[in-house]
């Protein structure tokens, strides 16, 4: 089976010590986490991670399930990443005397479409969002006159359809 | 010690009395109706062992030799009775010597309670005297775990243990407590678990997929049931005898399906596995349809998964949503406990026979017993077989003691020869393959079934990893009847060495000492037997024995067992010889 990339969106309960244990579901598998996120999600008290690897579909279902069976998970899902609307974040620390000296750099910023967030004497931050490939990019153009700092996130996703999540969520309430 | 009630009686609140965290964790014990728990004391969980001896009268405290006995203890507990097994250490090396325990009742699916001592909340992250993240080692090898800080977070954590230890699929579940939350006070009030919103320990079966499952049994040429332990831990013994009566299937079990029906039942074509039937191996390649109930396709039992049942349909009745497809992809998968998924299926089940199919089992079975089974039961050579020992012993006990074994050949030969009439009577380290499970195992089990008897069947190499717990067995003058077979190798490693490695024998030749005197020396009555002579009126003597009883056979040393399918190969390709 073709390896792909997948994105495992899981909602659990937010308690101490439940990363290591979804963690230790790849490391036993031996499969890599190309980037993990974790947030709050859209439902009050209930986190999210979001964890993109890159495998074959059979070992990701097994994944989710085995990810799925933990206490205080209350659910996993996996999609594709047609599947997903996604995005990475990065923090860009450039020397600020570039601006006056390398005219190339204003290119650079308003062709990447990123922000600059912070400006001093010293240095000055450049926020880029965007899909892998495009803070890729910024960073190969920006490299050459020297990046003092760089950070990227983990992927964070929504899915196209709707993830069939509330419904289960309605019924803790109920119950 | 004062009750409950009479604690309570002197506040004002109803509900509430002021106890410290590890009375509180004494009476949590109670309240899950635990009188029996296995343990070894060190500082970190000295508070616990304080109230475990002023409530003694009520909550027994097994002192075993090693933690790691503590937890096989409280397995064979577990696993002959179907309750929780609870087992105690202090922190660092002790809760360390758990791990193993806990491995082997995760993969063997046994409901289990760890409770381990840690450095007071304020040395956490220290490396304080004694300090390990147990926490973080036990994480891979439990259903769930969980560090208590605070006394007031007691009740409701070991509420949740237990309930998550038992429900669903089972499992093994530490709490870790710091010495601050032992030494605390607060308001005790404690009740049961019976949810946790994020978990769905048992699905509902769903009756399109039981429909669809009755109309392939129903239209079967050739239909085989495998099942295994999740039969016994769902309680469905009875269903499964009532599908594979009224549906006249031929049914075998895995090595955690033993004792799940009667050995000499008609239907029952014996084991599935690496050293299983032959019949039952081979035949998985000629069935049309295979039900697998409560069991997980190991790799044990299915050889190359690429031929493996490729002809058949495959149903599967399983509790735990991740098999499914995990190993083996299933035609129908019916997600639920086995008794209730059964008992929905049975209604929509004709009755019917496949004498002919039934007659192919027969027949494989005809054949092994030519080839292996013969030799093994009645040899005819000098030296004694494991195989004749474990026949005596189903002869001197009658098909009722519980047996209990440990990893190998003798747990093989124990596996495929021992009889059972009773179900929770195979105690055995399954998927973890430990050795060193049985001798403590058989004292769980013993305690577990005090009116039963149970014979831990060890080798020498395993007997020697747990030998310490003899002296368990003499200080609580637990009548459990040990019987090592002693070939002065590590038997089956030595088997494969032989078959696979060119007979290089690195490091499985055992020079042992004399079990015997050993044996002796925990005051324990011991005897060897060396011929065959012997053999029957010493196992009769230790059965007859109220005591416990330790038995030596020698057996012939370089004995392998068969059939045998290669590792990596198919069930098809089973060896006889």
């Amino acid at each position: 089976m073709e390896k792909k990339w997948f994105t495992i969106s899981v909602y659990s309960e937010n308690n101490v010590g439940l990363l290591n244990r979804i963690s230790g579901i790849f490391l036993k598998r031996h499969i890599n986490i190309e980037s993990l996120n974790v947030s709050k999600s859209e439902i009050e008290h209930v986190s999210k991670f979001t964890i993109v690897i890159n495998t074959t579909e059979d070992w990701t279902r097994k994944i989710v399930a085995q990810i799925e069976k933990q206490i205080e998970v209350i659910k996993a899902f996996y999609h594709t990443d047609e599947e997903t609307i996604y995005q990475e974040s990065a923090l860009f620390k450039i020397a600020s005397h570039l601006l006056f000296d390398e005219p190339q750099i204003q290119n650079i910023i308003s062709g990447s479409k990123s922000k600059i967030v912070t400006v001093s004497r010293e240095y000055f931050v450049l926020a880029k969002t965007g899909r892998r490939h495009e803070i890729d990019e910024m960073h190969d153009q920006l490299e050459p006159y020297g990046i003092m700092q760089f950070v990227r996130s983990g992927r964070i996703t929504v899915t196209k359809s709707t993830m069939p999540i509330t419904p289960i969520i309605n019924e803790f309430h109920q119950s | 010690m004062q009750t409950l009630k009479e604690k309570k009686a002197k506040t004002h609140n109803e509900n509430l009395i002021r106890i410290s965290g590890a009375e509180a964790i004494i009476h949590c014990l109670l309240a899950e109706d635990v009188n029996l728990i296995y343990g070894y004391p060190g500082g970190a969980i000295m508070p616990v062992y304080d109230e475990l001896y002023k409530f003694q009268d009520r909550l027994h405290h097994v002192l075993t030799r090693h933690e790691q006995g503590a937890t096989h203890a409280a397995q064979g507990f577990a696993r002959v009775t179907g309750k929780v097994g609870v087992a105690i250490a202090t922190s660092g090396p002790g809760a360390t010597n758990l791990v193993t325990g806990l491995a082997d009742a995760q993969i063997d699916s046994t409901p289990m309670v760890c409770i381990t001592g840690q450095v007071p909340r304020h040395l956490l992250g220290s490396d304080a005297f004694q300090e390990t993240d147990i926490i973080g080692i036990s994480t891979p090898v439990t259903k769930w775990n969980y560090q208590i800080t605070k006394a007031s977070e007691i009740p409701e954590i070991m509420a949740k243990a237990f309930y998550i230890a038992k429900s669903g699929r089972p499992g093994p579940v530490l709490i870790d407590i710091t010495k601050n939350a032992q030494f605390e006070e607060f308001d005790f009030s404690y009740s049961r678990c019976i949810a946790v919103r994020s978990y769905k320990p048992s699905p509902k079966p769903e009756i399109a997929q039981i429909e669809a499952a009755a109309e392939i049994i129903n239209n079967a040429k050739r239909p085989y049931i495998v099942f295994g332990h999740g039969v016994i831990l769902g309680k469905a013994e009875g269903q499964l005898r009532t599908l594979v009566e009224k549906a006249g299937i031929p049914a075998a079990w895995t090595i955690l399906g033993l004792s799940a029906m009667d050995t000499d039942h008609p239907l029952n074509v014996g084991m599935v596995g690496m050293h299983g039937n032959y019949g039952p191996n081979v035949l998985t390649n000629e069935c049309d349809v295979l039900v697998a109930i409560g069991m997980r396709f190991d790799d044990r039992v299915t050889g190359n998964l690429e031929s493996y049942a490729k002809q058949a349909k495959v149903i599967h009745f399983e509790i735990d949503p991740a098999e499914i497809d995990k190993n083996v992809k299933a035609d129908v998968a019916i997600l639920g406990n086995a008794k209730e998924s059964l008992d929905l299926l049975l209604p929509l089940i004709k009755e019917n026979n496949h004498d002919a199919w039934h007659n192919k089992f027969k027949k494989c079975y005809e054949e092994e017993y030519e080839s292996v089974i013969k030799n093994d039961l009645y040899p005819t050579k000098d030296g004694l077989t494991m195989g004749e020992v474990i026949e005596e012993i189903n002869l001197a006990s009658e098909n009722k003691a519980v047996i209990v074994t440990d990893v190998g050949q003798h747990q093989m030969i124990a596996c495929r020869y021992a009889k059972f009439k009773q179900t929770k009577s195979n105690i055995t380290s399954g998927g973890l393959g430990t050795m060193g499970f049985a001798l403590p195992a058989a004292i769980g089990a013993k305690m577990g079934a005090m009116d039963r008897e149970v014979v831990a069947v060890i080798g020498d190499g395993g007997f020697q990893m747990t030998i310490q717990e003899l002296a368990t067995i003499f200080q609580n003058k637990t009548a459990v009847k040990i019987v090592v077979l002693n070939n002065g190798h590590l038997g089956m490693v030595r088997q494969w060495q032989e078959l696979f490695f060119e007979g290089r024998y690195a490091s499985t030749v055992m020079t042992n000492p004399d079990f015997v005197k050993i044996a002796e020396g925990y005051r324990i009555e011991a005897k060897r037997v060396e011929e065959r002579k012997d053999l029957k009126s010493a196992v009769q003597a230790m059965m007859a024995s109220k005591e416990p009883f330790f038995l030596e056979v020698s057996v012939e040393n370089e004995d392998n067992v068969f059939p045998m399918i290669p590792s990596g190969a198919s069930v098809s390709d089973i060896r006889l010889k």
